[in-house]
């Protein structure tokens, strides 16, 4: 493969992941903190459809992504007000939420199906641009992409260095504990429901106005709530893992069409498919990797030991458990 | 800070679980609270830090109302809790446990609140290192940190629930001189504990607690029996003591059995268990009664040790094998472990006898009549009362079964289902089954078993054929005397 093609490639694989990541941080934040937003495949296309409205009819893309926020995060509070203040079941909650969201897009996003519409264009930084190989890769990409890198970081740092982030880990691990320290878990819990919920507004606008420009039926990101769930498992709940998964997804995704040329006799369907099943493979590895005899395996390998246990994370222990103080 | 609790009630649902506590808890004192299992004493502790609201009563410290209703509130009055299972956040580190709930600290924090940890740990002779995981730690240095971050809130009335379940005498002698040496810089302690040795070893005055009131309050020097008479019921008249001695063979035998679980582990156990008898097991709850029925049921598997029953080992065998040989375990939590909630008596006849839906319906109104539960054949298991369950779970107990397990199988229920539950096991087990039950209730042990094994902290500490049993011995064995 020559230089040209291999930039492109990488290239790709940053853009594609970028919506990604930026939802399954969110998500990460908010099953860190305990809840489970399942309704992430739909609240997706909602936003995505309400970023489109409402960036075409404002002409603003600032405004777009903030509607497209807000639409995430008010379908977040329905989980959070229903599961964890009123003690419904956060996964069934989060699964209606996701069928009807869905619907609803079709239906409002209507008027707007097939528009040319606003799109985010790519934003080539000075100098850095000019970095060959790096440069094309990283520095010539839509606004977006450079803040889905950001996010990374600044994700890692809120959970991991800052005071909120300690207390939030602590109530996804122990919301009695939480509470008997002074700490009210359920509103840190709504709070991190709301945030997780409006960078996943955010994502889906970042694919309606960014990635895969424009809306329409299909609009080509049904299923990717659900593999954002996916990877934040996948990730074990890490942030920095969590973006590595999504952006060994969008590898495996564009990889598939450039192979595609390659071998033509493959039907094209086997490179569209392929990534989940490698998905659920990575998956049953990592799991695999927890059990006695693979463990034991595993210790005659020392490098490959310290390789599993870096990729694997435990769930937050009160993931999905709802916590009610007695008053 | 001195505490006085006022006529505190609380109940559940309908259960009044303390019907008006009064409690003095004078500054600068180790004060003992001490009760039977289910006397009320962690509900009451609970109150007092604001984890659990109040049905009525008021709380004075330093002779002035104190109206909160959150453990945060309380922790601002400066009420701290080592609760009795550790609240804490094993994935976390021991300096982010040290932390979590702590006000920020301006500048420098974690490494200001590292060094106020060894500060603490010094004072108090603890060693803990901050960024060990705490799921590393045992449950005595885990506690070892609930107790130095508690320190380090200047909490100035500290409680603590049980706070020597489960650690080493060690780790039990560095806590006690860490009481008294804070108790002489002026902090009040509350130590709630069911094991006399250690109330007497530290507390100035004690309260005794028995079905949520207070029964006495004595001073130091304390007698012993005075305290053990205050804590539980009149003993009763011994009326079975004349009860045959099963001479019957070997059917259970522990060889040398230790195994971890339920705080204590079980350490060193051996007995054997013959046919015919019926064995009680007693201790306070979660001193390894429970975790000896299901060893026995081949439920949990030991660490050393062998266990035979009919004369095959169980080691690396599975609850089936026990069920094959006749083995049967109910288990007190009925309806989580027991039955399947969601399913019909129908549904649970269907499963335990592998047999078509019409057998099962056959069977299951057979049941309802000779175990008189208040049900029909499709009554969902969650509608029963506790009584009800209890009898459907001795109704699944396949017919052939020699060796029932039973773990508090009365609790919960009222004085008659429990004579009817017993007068049962007895009718269809005394000629040629063996039943061995846990319970709470020291009395009711006395007067159905043959024969009692009394566990404390994870040992069997007596083991005595029914005539030979002394209540009081059995009452000062279960706490540790």
């Amino acid at each position: 493969m020559n230089n040209l093609s291999l930039t492109l490639l990488l290239a790709g694989v940053l853009a594609t992941a970028a919506p990604l990541i930026i939802a399954a941080l969110g998500e990460t934040l908010t099953e860190k903190a305990g809840v489970i937003n399942l309704s992430l495949d739909g609240s997706l296309l909602l936003s995505a459809m309400v970023g489109f409205m409402a960036a075409y009819e404002s002409g603003s893309f600032t405004l777009g992504f903030a509607a497209a926020a807000v639409t995430g995060a008010v379908i977040a509070a329905l989980v959070g007000i229903f599961g964890i203040y009123l003690g419904q079941l956060q996964v069934a909650v989060g699964f209606a939420l996701t069928l009807m969201c869905k619907d609803l897009a079709y239906f409002l996003g209507n008027p707007y199906a097939r528009l040319q519409g606003p799109q985010l264009l790519s934003l080539e930084l000075p100098w850095l641009s000019d970095i060959p190989l790096l440069g094309p890769v990283l520095f010539r990409q839509p606004l977006v992409v450079y803040l889905s890198l950001l996010l990374i970081a600044l994700v890692w740092w809120y959970l991991y260095r800052t005071g909120r982030g300690l207390e939030l880990r602590a109530v996804g691990e122990n919301p009695e504990a939480a509470y008997t320290r002074g700490i009210d878990p359920r509103r840190k819990q709504l709070l991190y429901t709301l945030v997780g919920g409006a960078l996943v507004g955010a994502a889906g606008a970042a694919f309606s106005l960014g990635i895969k420009p424009g809306w329409g039926r299909p609009q080509g990101i049904e299923g990717i709530g659900w593999i954002a769930l996916a990877i934040v498992i996948f990730g074990g709940w890490h942030p920095v893992k969590v973006a590595l998964g999504a952006l060994l997804f969008a590898f495996l995704q564009v990889i598939g069409i450039s192979l595609q040329g390659v071998w033509p006799s493959i039907p094209a369907q086997v490179f569209q498919v392929a990534p989940f099943p490698m998905m659920i493979l990575a998956l049953l590895l990592l799991n695999l990797a927890q059990r006695e005899t693979f463990r034991h395996a595993l210790q005659r390998r020392p490098g490959l030991a310290l390789l599993v246990r870096r990729l694997q994370g435990a769930p937050p222990r009160a993931l999905g458990q709802n916590f009610k103080p007695d008053r | 800070m001195q505490i006085e609790l006022q006529q505190i009630q609380k109940s559940f649902g309908r259960v009044d679980v303390l019907k008006g506590v009064d409690l003095k808890v004078e500054a600068g004192t180790i004060h003992g609270l001490v009760g039977e299992n289910g006397a009320g004493k962690s509900t009451l502790m609970k109150i007092l830090t604001g984890y659990l609201s109040r049905s009525g009563g008021s709380i004075l410290i330093d002779g002035q109302e104190a109206n909160y209703n959150d453990p945060a509130a309380a922790a601002k009055l400066g009420i701290g809790m080592l609760y009795q299972e550790p609240q804490d956040f094993p994935p976390l580190t021991v300096l982010d446990n040290f932390i979590v709930g702590r006000d920020n600290h301006p500048d420098n924090r974690r490494e200001w609140q590292q060094r106020r940890l060894d500060e603490l740990s010094d004072q108090v002779r603890f060693q803990l290192r901050g960024d060990d995981l705490l799921e590393r730690l045992t449950v005595g240095e885990r506690q070892q940190l609930e107790f130095l971050r508690l320190l380090g809130r200047d909490a100035k009335l500290l409680i603590l629930d049980e706070p020597t379940t489960g650690i080493s005498d060690r780790q039990k002698e560095r806590l006690f001189a860490a009481l008294q040496q804070i108790r002489d810089q002026g902090r009040t302690i509350l130590l709630v504990s069911h094991k006399l040795e250690e109330i007497a070893a530290l507390c100035s005055r004690v309260t005794v607690l028995r079905h949520g009131m207070v029964t006495g309050e004595e001073c130091a020097p304390f007698h012993i029996p005075r305290l053990l008479e205050l804590m539980f019921d009149k003993a009763p008249v011994n009326s079975v003591q004349n009860r045959p001695q099963a001479t019957g063979k070997a059917l259970l035998t522990f060889e040398n059995i230790s195994a971890n679980g339920e705080r204590t582990g079980l350490n060193a156990c051996s007995c054997t268990i013959h046919r015919g008898e019926i064995v009680g097991l007693a201790g306070l709850s979660g001193s390894g009664q429970g975790l000896f029925l299901r060893l026995a049921a081949a439920l949990k598997r030991p660490l050393e040790g062998q266990i035979r029953f009919h004369g095959t080992t169980l080691n690396g065998r599975d609850h089936r094998t026990v069920k094959r040989l006749g083995g049967c375990f109910l288990p007190a939590n009925r309806l989580e472990e027991g039955l399947i909630a969601g399913f019909t008596l129908v549904d649970h006849f269907t499963l335990a006898m592998s047999c078509s839906e019409s057998t099962a319906r056959v069977a299951a109104s057979a049941a309802i009549k000779k175990f008189n539960i208040r049900g029909t054949p499709d009554t969902l298991v969650e509608s029963l009362s506790g009584g009800n369950q209890q009898r459907l779970l001795l109704a699944l107990i396949p017919e052939d079964a020699n060796l029932v397990l039973l773990e508090n199988p009365t609790r919960g229920l009222d004085l008659a289902s429990a004579e009817w539950v017993w007068s049962y096991l007895r009718s269809q087990y005394s000629s040629r089954g063996t039943v061995v039950f846990s319970s709470a209730e020291l009395e009711e042990m006395l007067e159905v078993a043959d024969r009692i094994l009394v566990f404390f902290d994870g040992r069997v500490v007596r083991d005595l054929p029914i005539g030979q049993v002394v209540y009081r011995d059995v009452a000062a064995a279960m706490t540790g005397y």
